[in-house]
């Protein structure tokens, strides 16, 4: 068989199966439970280091600052 | 020592420019070499006069200097890529604006086209993209940018990029792909740049201090990554001679003319759409001051669309030699995009509940929403152009080019604009923009300006469109060629004259931007003590 044919056997049988899964994998990976929460909090990332950096050491901004 | 291995470099790419420009085959190479000569001894004097000064980057702060300097490259090439516009539709209105006696031909059409279009989306909406991304990184990592001053280097290389493939279309470099004509020269020096790029955006991402990555890098880092990919490959030649700007393209035939799709619709969904929602993702939530309307739907909304747009591309080749399953294929995914688009839009527009009022009030957030309403429309009819019987039709027409401008100039513009109103106060710590009423004045004239001009190019698109295929009894082909152009003379002097109105905004803009920070003093600096760099 040519590489065009085996390739494109390839693409639209098992590498479609697999983007298609991987993508429903996202979805379903999005309302996991206990993903509210979560998204709660990180939609709120861009209220909270207006004017400068975390100072050094911390690791995360949950639960401090808060809205400006 | 750092300082003295920048000079040593610096100094040979001068004299290699120079010995370049001296053995150039052609006039574009030459002045290109000339110009990087300039460049390099510029940059190596500067370099030459802060050596082993102490520079400081106190990791308690952000980088913002370079994020200014993009704010003003943005307006600037936002004014000159709109100009250039201008000019091009009252070229084609009124073909003596051409002056080929007077400029022998390099002022035509041909030459200016691909330098308003390389104008407007890599000057303008490029530095909107890197200045912007620079920004949103910073304040969604709690992290200063990665790299020390590499940003700098990203900036300038991006500007030098831009003078170079500017200059060498007028003086006959190009690769004569559209939206990739700049010769191989300057998509090596490109590729330095955007890895560079890419490496400051990472390395910023990395040394987060939110655990999340928030959804607006996502968008950011899938444009930055997808556009290195199209980049390279779109770009493979092979230069015929290293003095001179001609290369060959190594793809052939319908293979180069699908490599150039991919690439050019992918620069649209990438450049244009991803890096632009990462704006969205931002801005919209910021200026109404709460968050995106559902995470969640941000999240699927990103991963839909990595995994659509990028096979849409064959659209743009229906009825040609592409086969025509590979037709069929970027049709279909073209169709199926309508639901991430809209999805997206919905989420963006949907920020705002709760606070619609805003929209009265705040003329910048009417901007953002009107920004997102043409990003909804734009994809509903990008998708319904790409069916293959509405595309019959559409092809090769006007229609397209409104498409396009109902896209670039709505969604892409208007966000950008929101963007720069958003920026401006809190970079330059001005209490406010200048005057809320200019903001209005430059929304109605955008708004007006392209209404004016879709309006137009779907009538007269259409028009041409159904000329082209009108025959008579016998089967023969009612128009010629001429009897079209002729027939879109009035159309396309009401779209020039939207063009004036959308470039008079901007320069609106522009002044109330100045003025924003010349005449209003400085608030109290936030970050205390600490002098602007």
């Amino acid at each position: 068989m040519d590489s065009y044919s085996l390739f494109r056997e390839f693409a639209d049988s098992w590498a479609l199966l697999a983007l298609v899964l991987l993508f429903v994998g996202v979805v379903i990976w999005a309302f996991r439970p206990g993903s509210r929460k979560v998204h709660e909090d990180v939609a709120n990332i861009p209220f909270r280091h207006e004017d400068r950096p975390a100072p050094a050491g911390t690791t995360g901004a949950r639960g401090e600052g808060g809205a400006r | 020592m750092w300082d003295y291995i920048k000079l040593a470099v610096l100094g040979a790419i001068a004299v290699f420019a120079a010995i370049a420009a001296n053995y150039a085959r052609d006039l574009a190479y030459m002045v290109n070499a000339l110009t990087v000569m300039l460049a390099a001894a510029i940059t190596f004097v500067w370099v030459l006069r802060r050596a082993d000064s102490p520079r400081p980057q106190p990791a308690n702060e952000y980088l913002d200097g370079v994020v200014r300097a993009g704010v003003i490259a943005t307006a600037f090439w936002g004014v000159v890529g709109f100009l250039v516009g201008v000019t091009v539709a009252f070229q084609l209105a009124f073909p003596a604006l051409n002056f080929s006696e007077l400029a022998q031909g390099y002022l035509n059409f041909g030459k200016l086209r691909p330098l308003h279009t390389s104008a407007v989306i890599f000057a303008f909406g490029g530095n909107a993209l890197l200045m912007s991304s620079f920004y949103v990184v910073q304040r969604t990592s709690a992290a200063r940018l990665w790299g020390g001053n590499l940003a700098w280097f990203v900036f300038w290389g991006y500007q030098l990029v831009i003078v170079l493939a500017a200059t060498g279309y007028i003086l006959g470099a190009t690769h004569g792909k559209e939206y990739a004509e700049p010769e191989w020269y300057v998509d090596w020096w490109l590729t330095v740049v955007w890895v560079a790029y890419l490496a400051v955006f990472l390395g910023t991402i990395i040394k987060r201090k939110e655990p999340h990555i928030y959804v607006a890098n996502w968008f950011y880092l899938s444009f930055i990554v997808t556009i290195a990919m199209l980049h390279v490959v779109n770009n493979l030649a092979i230069p015929v001679s290293v003095f001179g700007s001609k290369s060959v393209q190594v793809f052939a035939g319908v293979q180069d003319a699908m490599t150039q799709w991919w690439y050019g619709h992918n620069a649209v969904g990438f450049f244009l759409t991803a890096g632009f929602l990462g704006m969205m993702y931002y801005f919209v939530p910021k200026q109404a001051e709460r968050p995106v309307y559902s995470y969640k739907l941000s999240i699927i909304h990103f991963w839909a669309l990595i995994f659509l747009y990028i096979w849409a591309g064959p659209h743009h080749l229906h009825y040609t030699a592409l086969p025509e399953w590979a037709s069929t294929l970027g049709m279909v995914f073209s169709i199926i995009l309508w639901m991430p688009s809209w999805g997206g839009m919905i989420n963006g527009l949907m920020t705002l509940s709760g606070a619609w009022d805003k929209i009265r009030t705040d003329p910048v957030i009417r901007m953002m929403v009107i920004s997102i309403g043409f990003y909804g429309m734009s994809t509903f009819e990008g998708p319904m152009m790409s069916i293959k019987a509405v595309n019959s039709l559409s092809h090769y027409t006007d229609w397209t080019i409104g498409h396009v401008h109902s896209g670039a100039l709505g969604w892409n513009g208007m966000i950008t604009f929101g963007a720069l109103y958003f920026l401006v106060p809190r970079l330059w710590n001005r209490a406010g923009l200048y005057s809320l009423k200019l903001v209005s004045w430059h929304f109605w004239l955008a708004t007006i300006g392209i209404v004016l001009y879709a309006a137009s190019m779907w009538v007269t698109g259409i028009m041409e469109g159904l000329m082209w295929r009108e025959v008579d009894a016998n089967g023969f082909l009612v128009n010629a060629f001429a009897d079209t152009v002729a027939a879109k003379f009035p159309m396309y002097v009401v779209r020039g004259l939207g063009g004036v109105m959308y470039l008079t905004g901007a320069i609106i803009m522009v002044y109330n931007l100045w003025a924003t920070v010349a005449k209003q003093p400085a608030t109290a600096d936030a970050r205390a003590a600490v002098p602007a760099e």
